[in-house]
């Protein structure tokens, strides 16, 4: 059985390795000259004033396409939670307070906060140099988290009240939403941004409707990854099985 | 440049995704068959950023440089990939939350026994 598969596997892998081998042979070389849509990319992005052309492209030239990522995204967190919810055969026990080594909680404590306004800048220069309300959103959650490895769970939890973040992930996604139909209601198509004046190039307010976009994605992604640790966390650490069931 | 370095990114993303599929169809463990998939996506980070790739090219940011002054990478390629590591990313939550449930209600993790349990 085991033989029967992996010899499946070579074959399969072997035609599937050639026939990629033929295709990157044919595609064009790399680091060539000839890029059409990156170049019309740019030259919209900068037509709008957007600085970095990569959020240029992702909340304004394909801002609804970034809405279908954010349900993915919300619906992978809901999801999740179902999964991961205390199931009826469970209970929770309050985690002891753990000992932490000095040098780990002094480091933690000191680069959390560093981290956090680390994760806002990213989040709120989006438009201007690399990075973005993903990007941003990701560094904000993971600080918070230097909490639990500078002290203990129960601190983490003190400063993490889940129904906020729950709540926060929901109405991001619904901030994104209301901004589309916004310029359905001006008189546009949906999330096309020609609502807002596009400012001055290169400063914190130009760009139209995509630092508000981006924001909203910021909320959004900050929001899903700590409710999604907090729920793999509580497996890990809270929740334990009733004994003998 | 020869011809090889015109090929060889995308030769090492056909790398890459055949590492992964190797790892997924030999898998004895759900959590590492997560893993050997999250492999195989990040083939298509490679061939993404590969076709985007301009001789000399910096990041398509204008916020430090002049437009036109210099040439950029393609940024249409570059926003794909952060859909995919953001896509990617929630997958495998997702799949490690499953993960999680068999564990707890088959006690194993291995394919090939939970395989057995189902008869």
């Amino acid at each position: 059985m085991n033989r029967l598969r992996l010899w499946l596997l070579a074959v399969g892998g072997a035609g599937l390795a050639a026939l990629l081998v033929a295709a990157c042979l044919d595609l064009p070389g790399f680091g060539g000259r000839h890029h059409p849509y990156g170049d019309r990319a740019v030259q919209a992005s900068l037509a709008r004033h957007t600085a970095n052309t990569i959020s240029s492209v992702n909340f304004d030239q394909r801002a609804y396409d970034t809405l279908g990522e954010m349900s993915i995204l919300f619906a992978a967190v809901l999801g999740c939670v179902v999964l991961l919810r205390q199931a009826r055969d469970e209970h929770r026990a309050p985690p002891e307070p753990a000992e932490v080594a000095r040098p780990v909680r002094r480091y933690a404590l000191l680069v959390l906060p560093v981290a956090l306004v680390t994760g806002l800048y990213v989040v709120a220069h989006g438009q201007l140099s690399p990075g973005g309300g993903f990007q941003g959103g990701v560094v904000a959650a993971t600080a918070l988290h230097l909490l639990y490895l500078g002290a203990d769970y129960g601190a983490l939890e003190r400063v993490r009240p889940l129904g906020v973040y729950e709540t926060s992930d929901a109405v991001a996604v619904c901030a994104y939403l209301v901004l589309g139909l916004a310029s359905v209601l001006a008189g546009t198509a949906f999330l096309a941004n020609t609502l807002l004046p596009y400012g001055t190039f290169n400063t914190l307010s130009s760009g139209g409707a995509v630092p508000l976009l981006n924001a909203a994605v910021g909320m959004e992604v900050a929001s899903a990854v700590v409710v999604l640790l907090a729920h793999f966390l509580d497996q890990a650490v809270e929740i334990e099985e009733e004994h003998g069931s | 440049m020869s011809t090889v370095m015109h090929v060889l990114p995308y030769l090492v993303a056909a790398y890459v995704f055949l590492t992964g599929c190797y790892g997924l169809a030999t898998s004895r463990n759900l959590v590492h068959a997560v893993g050997c998939l999250a492999v195989c996506q990040c083939a298509t980070y490679v061939l993404l950023l590969a076709v985007g790739y301009r001789d000399g090219a910096t990041a398509p940011v204008f916020s430090d440089i002049a437009p036109g002054s210099r040439p950029v990478v393609d940024p249409v390629v570059q926003a794909l990939t952060l859909t995919d590591i953001v896509v990617g990313a929630t997958v495998t939550a997702l799949l490690l939350a499953l993960v999680l449930q068999i564990a707890k209600r088959h006690g194993t993790v291995d394919p090939d026994e939970l395989r057995e349990l189902r008869g």
